[in-house]
């Protein structure tokens, strides 16, 4: 499996979705290789040695998931500890940046004098991982430079090395940026090619899609043997944009982790509002401005009810200069980025959760929220409203039933009592093991129909 | 000789508009006129127009060999007075036959006899009264909304003079015994109960077009077979659907009408069938056994229960909250707030509010103007708070902190004594500053008018 990013150094819900994945593709037995760039500054690598590198690290380890709880049919004992193979990979790859914000990126950092993300990802720690062997390095004669196509291009490179030294079955990239290494890695195993879309380029830039990406995306789709989509909306993307044969392009929902062994974060609310939250990247797909047009819709007619706006991006400046032109600021705040235990405080402030995505192929964290017993509104234009019946569903733009929605469940109780009571209980029908089983189905298809 | 019993059920809720919370306090009309004219008269020209000259034709034909039973909302009645008057008259001409009987029920389509007894015989009588100005009949057997029955809602009934009741035949009620009996109510024996069949009944009103059902298509002759086919002594089947039944539910293309026709024939002339009403059932029979009845029975989804109106915190919230304003509505006297009070109460506003719609969809989906049980809860309660807001306007209703003064208790109670005492306290000491130095001084009060005539005048001068 070639991914990008992976927990604890997890930036956006790609990383949730690849660790709940292996974990239930684990849980049935099924063995994953799964091999990430390694960008992260916070191990014994600096910046320069990275940037002037021209032997690229791989790191190779041991990564184990305990396998609690459940026991299933084809396993005598539940409290079984799964392995899996991890390997990292020396590189500057950047999840969720565009190749000009990239370019922009690098130099940034070189200017700052190198001073890493570290701190803007989210620290998930895994349940355990141990070193097994470092594998030493692999020559590669490439540049490394400020430039993420050519990082890409690196990831391939690195990613036939290792296609043709370790033993496997299948394929299977996760994005863009990995569809490259995938389409290498059938070229030299001749194994069968799965690559999974989380997200397209329309997703990420709307109308305004980078070309080259697109190009990369559409080839990764056309030498895949099998394309896995997060929801329909994603599904009927990739028929109808980039023109694929409908027949190899399957629909494997995503799921959210228990946490039923977590302890509900304990918050203490210094004030009587009720609180409607927004939790993701500020950016054109997350839909933040629609978020605080609602929120002024209700301020005006309402009081009791404070707003926050959590996370942060490129128009995090441009909302909060919004906010201020509708002098709502009082009763609108903003957080930046939140980390790992942030984020589950915020939850348990939260009485409301709204995800206004203008485009999303899936969305984990209304489930996230669902599962702290906080009602969500969510848009229909994201994938997690095919399959949530408990959650008020809205179109992106239409301001006027996001504000009608936060009104109702701020204001009339019945209505959130019925979230706690249906809510919770739908999204802990949502399994990592059933979405991965549902794969290895579709893995065992394609496995028996190319053979 | 078997008796076969036809009630239709005809009724049309008015749909509430979307209503935003913003509308609350400035928009006080509710319904979405142009839906409701749209169902109405689409359900019109498929159903009750056409069904009513097939119906019509028959009678006339048969004279009193035929009859059929209508129960009518006074919803239904509002709505064609305002879309489609002529199928009042329609209605009139089938009552005019004589063999046409019309049933008491409550005026809104409520379930008021969950919440509150004197609404519900209030609303009854207004029912009956609209029935009796319209068809000039007076009914003597009562159906509640949605066959909703219990011991004691059997038991108000009675005590309001009826001398039979309709329920629904539904397996937990009955258990072994057969809905082709009549039955008397525990409480007051006086009171029979006519129990629907509802296998042979959802044969036609929920089955009859369906090409998986086993027994499609459906003739005439199977069906009598059917009823003829049911144990010597059960002397009478009651058939109780939706009139809509007849071209709406059951397209007009699926040969709903030409059944209809043929088994009407068809019994007129068998000689061990014939057509009665269901207060002739009442008199001319005895019951059989008592039925108890002690948790409320209705004639919707698998459960026959209250499920699917009443089952949800959403739908108890509403329910609750709109009955608690009968006194209000009584203290306010108002034509308009009596009306929306009695549009509000539909039985129809709940249903779409059911989550059990997300596994019964087909049917609960039917002429469902919401995307969501949700959706369908929050518009409602937006109309009912602004609803309330009018309320308390008309009757001058007092809150403090948010609570109606007449529903303060406790330390509530003596908390509002206080902060009003003292609220009297600051006012009086105000007035009587006021009243000093207006003695002592030149009061500017007291030249008030003649500035304010003053600025006019400017404000013209500036004008010109």
């Amino acid at each position: 499996m070639f991914g990008w990013e992976f927990p604890p150094h997890i930036s956006g819900g790609l990383g949730t979705a690849c660790y709940g994945l292996t974990q239930g593709l684990a849980y049935h037995g099924v063995d994953v290789i799964f091999v990430v760039p390694k960008a992260y500054g916070d191990e014994d690598q600096s910046s320069l040695k990275l940037l002037g590198a021209s032997q690229i690290p791989i790191r190779k380890r041991n990564y184990q998931f305990k396998t609690s709880g459940i026991p299933s049919e084809d396993q005598s004992s539940p409290e079984m500890v799964q392995e899996m193979l991890y390997i990292e990979i020396g590189s500057g790859l950047v999840p969720y940046l565009s190749p000009e914000e990239f370019e922009q990126y690098i130099k940034d950092r070189l200017l700052a004098g190198d001073t890493y993300w570290s701190g803007k990802f989210r620290q998930v720690t895994p349940e355990s991982s141990e070193y097994t062997e470092i594998m030493g390095t692999i020559d590669f004669t490439g540049r490394y430079g400020p430039d993420l196509m050519q990082e890409v291009s690196n990831y391939s490179i690195i990613a036939a090395e290792i296609a043709i030294e370790q033993d496997f079955d299948l394929i299977h990239a996760h994005d863009w940026l990995t569809y490259p290494a995938g389409i290498a890695a059938k070229n030299v195993s001749g194994k069968p090619l799965i690559v999974h879309v989380h997200a397209t380029e329309f997703d990420r830039s709307g109308e305004n899609y980078n070309t080259i990406v697109y190009d990369i995306e559409k080839s990764g789709m056309m030498a895949a043997d099998l394309v896995v989509t997060v929801s329909n909306l994603t599904r009927s993307i990739v028929i109808n944009r980039y023109g694929i044969d409908p027949g190899k392009v399957v629909t494997v929902y995503n799921a959210v982790e228990s946490d039923r062994d977590k302890e509900p974060a304990q918050v203490k609310k210094n004030f009587d509002e009720k609180v409607v939250t927004f939790l993701g990247r500020i950016t054109y797909q997350k839909g933040p401005e629609y978020f605080m047009d609602a929120a002024n819709k209700v301020l005006k007619h309402t009081d009791n009810v404070r707003f926050v706006m959590a996370g942060s991006g490129d128009l995090l400046r441009k909302m909060i200069r919004y906010a201020a032109r509708l002098g709502i600021m009082e009763k609108f705040h903003f957080t930046d980025f939140l980390k790992g235990q942030e984020v589950d405080y915020m939850f348990a402030l939260s009485d409301v959760y709204v995800m206004p995505s203008v485009s999303e192929p899936f969305g984990i964290s209304p489930l996230e929220a669902m599962r702290s017993n906080v009602p969500v509104i969510i848009s229909k234009q994201s994938g997690v409203s095919e399959i949530l019946k408990h959650a008020i569903k809205i179109d992106f733009w239409d301001v006027d039933a996001m504000a009608d929605a936060i009104h109702g469940l701020i204001t009339y109780n019945g209505l959130s009592s019925m979230f706690q009571e249906y809510g919770k209980g739908e999204v802990e029908n949502l399994k990592w093991e059933k979405s991965a089983l549902e794969l290895k189905n579709h893995y065992l298809n394609l496995l028996n129909s190319t053979s | 000789m078997k008796k076969i019993c036809f009630y239709f059920q005809v009724h049309q809720p008015f749909r509430l508009k979307r209503y935003r919370f913003f509308d609350v306090g400035n928009d006080h009309y509710y319904y979405d006129d142009y839906l409701n004219k749209h169902i109405l008269k689409k359900v019109a020209n498929r159903c009750y127009i056409p069904t009513n000259e097939l119906l019509y034709s028959l009678l006339t034909e048969f004279k009193d060999q035929f009859k059929v039973t209508f129960s009518m909302t006074g919803l239904f009645l509002d709505q064609l007075e305002l879309y489609a008057p002529d199928v009042i008259k329609s209605f009139q001409k089938l009552a005019s036959t004589g063999s046409v009987e019309f049933l008491s029920e409550t005026y809104s389509h409520s379930l008021v006899s969950q919440a509150s007894q004197e609404e519900f015989v209030d609303q009854v009588n207004l029912h009956r009264s609209r029935i009796e100005s319209v068809f000039g009949l007076t009914p003597t057997v009562f159906r509640n909304t949605e066959l909703v029955y219990s011991d004691a809602t059997g038991e108000a009934v009675a005590k309001m003079g009826y001398q039979a009741m309709i329920g629904e035949g539904a397996k937990h009620v009955l258990g072994w015994k057969s809905p082709n009996f009549l039955y008397y109510n525990v409480l007051n024996p006086k009171l029979k109960v006519l129990l629907r069949n509802y296998k042979l009944s959802d044969d036609l009103a929920f089955r009859f077009s369906n090409r998986s059902w086993s027994e499609w298509p459906l003739k005439a002759e199977k069906y009598i077979g059917w009823i003829k086919a049911t144990p010597k002594g059960e002397e009478f089947i009651n058939l109780f659907m939706d009139y809509e039944t007849f071209g709406e539910h059951q397209p007009l293309e699926s040969g709903i009408h030409q059944f209809l026709e043929a088994m009407v024939r068809q019994v007129v002339k068998d000689r061990n069938l014939c057509f009665c009403t269901p207060s002739e059932l009442a008199r001319e029979y005895q019951p059989v056994a008592p039925l108890s009845v002690p948790y409320p029975s209705s004639w919707a989804d698998e459960e026959r229960d209250l499920s699917a109106w009443l089952g949800n915190e959403m739908q108890k919230e509403a329910f609750n909250k709109l009955y608690s304003l009968r006194t209000l509505v009584l203290q306010a006297q108002d034509q308009a707030l009596t009306k929306d009070w009695a549009y509000l109460q539909a039985s129809d506003h709940f249903y779409y509010m059911s989550t059990k719609f997300f596994t019964d969809q087909a049917v609960h989906n039917y002429f469902n103007p919401y995307n969501s049980p949700y959706d369908a809860f929050i518009n409602y309660m937006n109309i009912l708070s602004d609803f309330i807001i009018r309320l308390e306007k008309k009757t001058k209703r007092v809150r403090y902190k948010g609570i109606p003064l007449e529903e303060l208790a406790g330390q509530n109670l003596d908390e509002a004594i206080g902060a009003y005492e003292n609220i009297l306290k600051q006012l009086r000491k105000k007035r009587n500053t006021t009243a000093k130095s207006a003695g002592r001084q030149d009061p500017v009060s007291t030249k008030l008018p003649d500035k304010a005539t003053k600025t006019t005048r400017a404000g013209k001068k500036g004008k010109n």
